[in-house]
This record gives structure tokens, sequence and C-alpha cells, in this order.
């Protein structure tokens, strides 16, 4: 009778152990190898420093500026950079080694940066710049003054889209607080 | 939604002359271009073509003497009681905006197509196969409008992508994107008519051309007698033209 009651603790036991291994195997598989699988990182093809370029005192928009007609110019281009990065600079130092990088593949070659943009948009998605200029950039921004390397960029393998997009429930929320309109052509195209 | 008509502070409107149509189709074109709708197979069937914009031939019946032609144009009518809008039933279309701009939202599109059924003056299509643009082609699309899937139903929008850079423009230049210019915002269709048959803008702005062309004792809107009460307007100062717009008794 004793031999028996403490194999059926035992049975409550396992089951209460192999629940727990379930449930910590299921939080692990969700959270930790379902998102690797579904995001593929990746590295900017350049270790472009923020920091050091606002530490030089440039201002987000002298290099991300918006267009006479109002459109958001994006990305500087190449020939832009090397309006100060147009020589290699043969430094031994790390940023150097990344300056003479830079200048060696893309500034001599005349190719555009395939710089990875972790806020990009789906196709059908119309954001204006001019009409956010109120807002600081860290707002919907990383904050990358702060950070010497960039971010790892984070791709979902489905979609093709970046992990730190902006998503629809986030712009509909402020624009809900705001008291600006949620109808949908306001951003959708 | 259904039965109550929307008032918004901007309208945005257009006035087409049928008088000064000439059905040259450079309405179409340039919206099929604009508008990254794909290269038509076979434009004849009418069933398996898309084009926002469509230019039909009216006639009065006639022979030889009497006989007279007219061309009438037709994009979305951007109905200010919509009945595409009321039967949509995941809320992919919606009248909502200032503008009163009639929406449709693709990637929500179940493809359902009771707004086509819906829809008195066909503007609806629906996507049967995926748009295919012959090699080399695809450079020509336009970023500034999405391209459809099969599945899906697409309209004119009235370029409202245009819209949006039209306000973009005005605040990049200090001035009031809420009021806008006589023609800082117009459709592809109205800018490229040879004719200067199209016209556009804000149908309550008394500063755009627009807002006095539709007291024309001429104008007059299609099937109006529905209570769809649309925003785009017909000047024809041939009655036989006005009369083939709604539907009327032999009395009348």
């Amino acid at each position: 009778m004793e031999e028996k009651r403490s194999n059926s603790a035992g049975g409550v036991g396992g089951m209460v152990l192999c629940a727990l291994i379930g449930f910590v195997g299921a939080l692990v598989v969700g959270w930790v190898i379902f998102p690797k699988l579904l995001y593929s990182e990746k590295t900017q093809p350049i270790r472009f420093s923020h920091t050091v370029h606002a530490q030089l005192g440039i201002d987000c928009e002298q290099c991300h500026h918006l267009g006479p007609d109002g459109r958001f110019a994006g990305l500087p281009t190449t020939e832009s950079c090397a309006e100060c990065h147009g020589e290699e600079t043969g430094e031994t130092t790390a940023n150097g080694k990344e300056i003479d990088k830079f200048v060696k593949d893309y500034v001599k070659t005349g190719v555009q940066v395939p710089w990875l943009v972790y806020q990009y948009q789906p196709d059908n998605v119309f954001f204006s710049h001019a009409a956010h200029r109120g807002f600081e950039c860290t707002k919907c921004h990383l904050d990358v003054a702060k950070m010497d390397t960039p971010p790892a960029y984070y791709e979902n393998r489905l979609s093709g889209y970046s992990k730190n997009t902006m998503k629809m429930w986030e712009c509909e929320r402020c624009h809900a607080s705001m008291g600006t309109s949620n109808a949908c052509y306001v951003c959708h195209k | 939604m259904s039965g109550q008509k929307m008032e918004f502070p901007i309208t945005w409107g257009m006035v087409i002359d049928i008088d000064k149509c000439t059905g040259c189709g450079a309405c179409m074109a340039s919206c099929q271009t604009e508008n990254n709708v794909e290269p038509q197979r076979e434009a004849s069937n009418k069933l398996r073509s898309t084009s926002w914009m469509t230019v039909y031939e009216l006639t009065n019946g006639k022979s030889f003497p009497d006989h007279d032609i007219a061309y009438l144009p037709r994009p979305c009518q951007q109905c200010g009681n919509p009945p595409c809008v009321s039967v949509c039933p995941v809320i992919a279309t919606e009248k909502n905006e200032n503008g009163g701009i009639v929406s449709q939202v693709y990637p929500r599109c179940i493809g359902c197509r009771y707004c086509v059924a819906a829809c008195p003056y066909h503007v609806r299509y629906f996507g049967w196969f995926d748009p295919v643009w012959p090699e080399g082609m695809q450079k020509t699309l336009s970023p500034l409008t999405s391209v459809r899937p099969r599945g899906v139903v697409e309209k004119c929008t009235f370029c409202h992508h245009r819209w949006t850079l039209a306000k973009d423009a005005a605040r990049a230049n200090g001035k009031d994107p809420d009021n806008l210019d006589d023609g800082a915002y117009v459709t592809t269709c109205v800018q490229n008519c040879p004719s200067g048959a199209l016209a556009f803008g804000d149908l309550k702005n008394p500063k755009h051309k627009v807002h006095e062309l539709i007291k024309s004792p001429y104008a007059y809107r299609l099937l109006e007698r529905l209570g769809t009460d649309t925003q785009v307007y017909y000047i024809s100062r041939r009655e036989w033209v006005r009369k083939l717009g709604d539907n009327y008794l032999k009395s009348e």
C-alpha cells in the first residue's frame, strides 16, 4: 500500500516535471528559436558611425533632408558622402580602415551603398516626413546618434520587411492621440 | 456608411466638358501609366480588362443628317453616398477622409466583388490574373501607386498620391496644405487632356475654377436620381447628351 502511494506521488511529480519542461520548451521555441528562424540577421555594408558624425556637430537634417518639393530625400548619396570622404586616409585605425573601404568600394567605383533601411515601409504605405517635421527623429527612429556601430538589421524571411518597421497600430495610436484622421488614404496608396 | 451623406470641408471634384472631348484616349493612357495598370492583353474584352478611366462613345441614334456622337470619359465618380462602401464586408473601401475620395485598400480586400456589382457606374475592376509587365517595361512602374495582386478590386483614386505630394510641397514652401492653390493638385488625366475638356479642383473652394463650372446650367451628373451625389460633373450644351446621363420616362 505504502509503496503504491509513493509511486502515485512520483507519477504526479513526474507529470508536473514533464509539464514544466514542456512549458519552458514551448517558451524557448516561441521566444528564441522561432524568431531566429523567421528573421535573418544582416549587417550594414559599411560600419558607419553616427556617433563620430554627431560629435562633429552634424545635425540629422544635414544628411537626411527634405527635397525642395517636400519629398524626403532619404539616405545621402555616395557623392554627398564623398564631399568629405573623397580620398583614402591610409590610417590603420578601425575607423580609418572602414573609411578606406568605403572610398575604395563605392567612391572610386561610383556605386551607391546598399544601406539597409530599418524603417522601410511596405509598397502600399505613403509616409510624409514633411507632415511629421514637428517631432524628434528619435520618436520613431532608433537613436543611432548614440551608436558607434549600426545595429543589426533583421529581415523577415517571409515578408522581406525589416523587423523594426513601424507597425500600423503604432501609426494609428499616435494619430488617434493627436486627433489626426485615421482614414485609410491618409497613409495608404 | 450607407444612407448617410458625409460632408467634408474639402470636396475634390472633376468637371468634364463632353462637348470639348475628342475621344482621343490620352486620359486613359496617362491613367494606366500613372497608376501601374498592366498593359492590357486584350482590351476589347471588357470583362477581363482594367481601365480606371474609360471613354464611352455616345450616339443620339439618329441617321445621317441628324446623326451626332459624343465621348464621355468616366473616372470613379467618388459618390457622396457611395453604394460600394455600404456593401463592403471588410471595410476595404471607405469614404471617410477629408476631400471625399473613396478609398480602396488592396491588402484588406477579399475579392468578393460586392462593390463591383453595387457600383452603378462600372468603375470598379477585379484583377482576375496577376499583372504582368513585358520584359523591361517594369522599369516604367511608378513608386507612387502600389501594384495590385490578383484577386482584389481596384478603381480610380483621383490620383490620391498626387494630393499627398501637393500637400508635402505646400508644407515645404510654408503654405497651408489644407488650402491648396487651384492646380496644385490635379489628376493625371486632367493634366494630360489635350483639349482641356477635364478640370479638377475643390468644389467648395471659391478660388478653384471647378467651383464656378458646376454652376453652369449645362452641368449635370450621371444617374443623379439614384442619390449617389457624385463628385464628378459633366457639361454638355446638347440636350440629348444630358438626357443620356440618367433614366427618363418617355413622357419626360
